[in-house]
């Protein structure tokens, strides 16, 4: 029979494809790969090993997240950690091992995709598949007699086919009539193509995001920028913090924008029956005016925590924020060698904050000062220490170690600007000394430092934001391409593709001739709802030859009499 | 942003305790009642044993059935299935668990062993007074629980979830709304020990272990995204909660199947009420691409939101790999159900599996790991 005739052919495939391996050649070997990279199990595998491979980027720290995190670990771990960084653990996401895996899980969801496609295609335009010869060996069955009620008499077969026919493509299926004018005329129908073109559709939008994600990377950039309240950022590569283009990306194409903070706010909770979230921020909010190109008019924006701002295809977020105490530094030979902004480090939840300032201009000597800055100066009266009280500016207060001497500026190594090496200068004021460090406040403002070298005075305190700017010129393509993916997914999911097959004999009977109409159902796959669909067909038919009298029946139709109907 | 109420904030705890309580009597409950039927069962069946036996030995006998015409194109395997022509584990390639030509040859050996496959409620099932005071005192803990995650939102004037308390709390209840629909649809008691269990012991994981009082919220979670991504989110780890269920169900039903088939006596009584383990394989394949949908929808949303608080759509933060991680894995397990040899109990690890990676997910990647998402806070 056909069935054992296939199996026995497909043995004999395998036994010669086994017994040619030696033999195979350079083809031969590709195209014995390449089959089996496109092979479900393939995939599966992949799939798994995929899933696995991300997993150590979780357990380690990450360049792409933090880098310096990275350093720490490798230090902590003197032994391992080389070990680890050569084997790429630090850069999971970016490691050949990682890249391997999705590249061929990739390539594998093309070579299986497309030809799938193909087929899919020539089903599409092709008839439904024929009658199977024994309608009653598919899943669902039912035979139906018509006929006989109140004398009427057998209906015509063909027509009975035309519209049972009708009644399938009423419920959407595409039917093609056929053995018309044979004992035996019958129906093939299908419903459902649009599943297959959902999962086509899903896989080849899953290729759609890796491209355009990678495409982003290429041609983006990455750039930081600390800005206090008042100032200008002009968008080029000097004016960043830092920047880290995508490999492709040119600094050249950096548009000429501008970003002004004009205001910046923040909202703090000032419940008093909850004094454990006390103080805690509830809302920050920046005023920023923004010229798109020079000589333009400035727009009016307001940046906020999830709320970027979109300038000339790049997006400005706000990421961080903190004081900046303005101070002037005159030196011992009363130049004024330093007076503004100095950004500060939020270390805790009420904002005390790191302070540092270089002041390489300062004569006779360089001078450097360390300490903190506290928004609301207050002295816990148990412990004697100062602390903050508050993240809001209540009472600012600057404490400062002084340091002179050289700091190492001037021979263009680059510096941390919020780190002061003190290894090679003199301390001057700082709590070891005897003088103790420098304390600065709204009613204190300016203080003598030892020795001479001058003074330093505090002004007043403004707030700076930390923006993140970034370009990604792929992320519309991967959002289209995941919309694509998800309507794929959920037709690929939840269409149900179904085929229906009518066969119509006319039969004797002891009491006269009947219409035997037999139907059968296949699903493609699991579909729990072929049982339903068999009821509502044997309803639909029922309705449909009511009058004529619908009956029915344990007889089967069969395809046995194909001779045209003339011939008997 | 208004301030929170500590009052209704303690109320709200309160009657999640209670929720907790309740949640252990309708554990109890379904556990009694598996005990209880299945000894009824027993009983009946020692009555009439001699019949099974005689209709397993035909087993033998009508395996292997005949071979029919087939179409020369992809569903052939499926049609041959339909003919019962195929042994167990070597099913169809290209369509997803067609067990039905084994199912034609056996059903007469598992008659009576297996609760039906349609999983409808039946009359004969009315005596069953335990599982029927756990339905109703699921709905009251449901409502309870409702109650106190409703309170505890109004407390703090905000979704309830954004920190491990919350999320946790907001996951069980979402686990009891999943399986209580499921309750009206489908006769699935059978589930209701596992999943009462581990909504008992999630409510009282959060009590113990996450303790933590209504507070505001902080602004990088002040989002529409913040509603969108985490409801849907533990929205799709309900329906997971409750796959995960079926499929420890499946592995212990196939093993019973598998030594009744071979004559080797009936293993657990209470697996009587219980679905064969292909029905509920075909249940969870049904349930398990609902929750891949939504999960899919989760891992977008999380990264639009992503871009918006962080400026990237993706930076592979510790969260995200795990998200993805799950992801991967139920995609898998689709995979595995179009794949010869990787249906039944292959795929049944495979969601288990997912789920170990969702609980893995929320307990320790939120708690140990820091990344981005460590504001979910302890
Ligand atoms: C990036 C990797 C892949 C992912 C994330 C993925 C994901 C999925 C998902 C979620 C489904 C179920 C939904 C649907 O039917 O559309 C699916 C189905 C399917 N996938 Fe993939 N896939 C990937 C790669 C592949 C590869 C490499 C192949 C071929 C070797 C493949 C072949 C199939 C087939 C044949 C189905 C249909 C299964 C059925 O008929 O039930 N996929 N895939």
């Amino acid at each position: 029979m056909a069935r054992r005739s296939d199996v026995r052919r497909k043995d004999k495939q395998k036994a010669s494809s086994e017994v040619a391996v030696p033999a195979l050649g350079v083809w031969g070997m590709l195209r014995w790969a390449w089959s089996q990279l496109t092979r479900m199990n393939t995939a599966l595998f992949l799939l798994l090993l995929l899933a696995v491979a991300a997993v150590p980027g979780s357990v380690f720290p990450q360049r792409v997240q933090d880098p310096s995190a990275v350093n720490a670990y490798i230090e902590a771990n003197p032994t391992t950690g080389p070990i680890l960084d050569k084997l790429q653990f630090f850069d999971v996401f970016s490691s050949v091992w990682f890249s391997a895996i999705y590249l061929l899980l990739f390539i594998s969801l093309v070579g299986c995709v497309i030809p799938r496609a193909r087929k899919h295609w020539q089903a599409w335009r092709a008839e439904p598949p024929r009658t199977p010869a024994r309608l009653q060996r598919l899943p669902v069955s039912r035979s139906l007699e018509l006929g006989g009620r109140d004398g009427a008499p057998a209906p015509d077969p063909e027509e009975v086919i035309e519209r049972a026919a009708q009644i399938l493509k009423k419920r959407r299926y595409r039917v093609h009539v056929r053995d018309l004018g044979t004992t035996a005329p019958s129906v093939g129908a299908e419903r459902g193509m649009w599943k297959e073109v959902g999962n086509i559709l899903f896989h080849l939008a899953l290729v759609g995001i890796l491209v355009f994600a990678a495409y982003g990377s290429m041609f983006g950039f990455k750039g930081q920028k600390i800005l206090t309240v008042g100032d200008t950022f002009a968008n080029s590569l000097i004016s960043y913090d830092s920047f880290t283009p995508g490999s492709n990306y040119n600094a050249d194409w950096l548009e000429p924008f501008t970003i002004r903070v004009d205001d910046f706010n923040v909202e703090y909770n000032r419940d008093t029956t909850d004094p454990e979230n006390f103080g805690v921020p509830l809302h920050y909010e920046a005023d920023v005016s923004i010229t798109d190109s020079p000589g333009e008019r400035a727009r009016q924006e307001v940046l906020s925590v999830n709320r970027p701002v979109e300038i000339d295809g790049v997006n400005a977020y706000l990421i961080g924020n903190g004081y900046s105490p303005v101070v002037r530094v005159t030196d011992g030979e009363g130049n004024v060698a330093y007076e503004g902004p100095v950004v500060t480090v939020p270390e805790d939840t009420s904002n005390i904050s790191a302070f540092t300032l270089k002041v390489p201009d300062a004569e006779p000597e360089q001078l450097g000062f360390s300490g903190t800055f506290l928004p609301t100066a207050w002295t816990d009266e148990e412990t004697g220490q100062l602390t903050s009280a508050d993240p809001d500016l209540g009472n600012p207060a600057l404490v400062l170690s002084v340091y002179s001497g050289d700091l190492g500026l001037d021979d263009g190594t680059p510096q941390n600007v919020y780190v002061l090496d003190v290894n090679n200068l003199d301390e001057v004021a700082s709590p070891m000394t005897e003088g103790g460090p420098i304390t600065l406040s709204e009613s204190n403002p300016k203080a003598e430092l030892p020795n001479g070298l001058g003074t330093v005075e505090y002004l007043d305190t403004v707030r700076y934001v930390g923006l993140d700017l970034n370009y990604d010129p792929g992320t519309r393509g991967v959002f289209i391409s995941f919309c694509l993916a998800f309507l794929g997914l959920i037709m690929s999911l939840f269409i149900v593709r179904r085929r229906a097959w009518v066969r119509v004999n006319t039969v004797e009977t002891a009491d006269g001739p009947r219409v035997l109409l037999q139907y059968g159902l296949l699903a493609r796959g699991e579909d729990p709802r072929l049982v339903a669909e068999d009821n509502a067909l044997a309803d639909l038919f029922t309705g449909e030859w009511e009058q004529i009298g619908v009956r029915d029946s344990e007889a089967v139709t069969t395809a046995a009499a194909r001779q045209p109907a003339a011939a008997e | 942003m208004s301030s929170v109420n500590t009052a209704l904030g303690t109320w709200s705890e309160l009657f999640m305790l209670l929720a907790a309580i309740a949640y252990m009597f309708v554990f109890i409950a379904f556990a009694w009642d598996m005990a209880a039927h299945s000894k009824t069962l027993k009983e009946a069946e020692q009555r009439d044993s001699a019949p099974a036996r005689r209709s397993e030995a035909l087993v033998g006998a009508t395996a292997g059935g005949s071979a029919g015409g087939t179409e020369a194109d992809e569903w052939d395997k499926d049609g041959a299935a339909a003919r019962g022509t195929q042994p167990r584990d070597d099913r169809n390639d290209a369509g997803s668990g067609s067990r039905a030509g084994w199912r034609s040859n056996t059903a007469d050996a598992l008659r009576g062993q297996v609760a039906s496959s349609s999983m409808a409620y039946s009359d004969a099932d009315e005596r069953r007074p335990a599982a029927r005071v756990a339905v109703v005192l699921m709905v009251l803990a449901f409502g309870v629980h409702l109650a106190a995650v409703i309170m505890r939102a109004i407390a703090a004037h905000r979704v309830p979830w954004s920190n491990m308390y919350e999320y946790t709390t907001s996951g069980a209840l979402l686990i009891t709304a999943v399986y209580l629909i499921m309750l009206a649809l489908k006769d699935l008691r059978f589930v209701g020990v596992l999943i009462s269990g581990l909504v008992t012991l999630l409510l009282t994981a959060a009590t113990i272990a996450y303790p933590m009082p209504v507070s505001p919220l902080q602004p990088a979670l002040q989002s529409y995204w913040l509603i969108i991504h985490v409801s849907i989110a533990v929205a799709a780890s309900g329906i997971f909660a409750i796959t995960f269920a079926l499929a420890v169900l499946q592995l212990l039903q196939d093993r019973r199947e598998r030594r009744i088939l071979a004559g080797e006596g009936n293993g657990w009584a209470f697996l009587k009420l219980v679905p064969s383990a292909q029905a509920l394989e075909n249940f969870s394949y049904r349930l398990n691409s609902v929750g891949f949908v939504f999960w899919t929808f989760t891992l977008a949303a999380g990264a639009i939101w992503a871009r918006d608080a962080w400026g990237r759509y993706w930076g592979w933060d510790p969260k995200e790999v795990w998200t993805f991680v799950i992801w991967v894995v139920y995609a898998a397990y689709l995979h595995a159900r179009a794949t010869r040899g990787w249906t039944g109990n292959r795929s049944a690890w495979l969601s288990i599996v997912g789920f170990l990676c969702i609980l893995f997910n929320y307990f320790v990647v939120n708690t140990l790991f820091d990344g981005l998402h460590s504001y979910a806070g302890l």
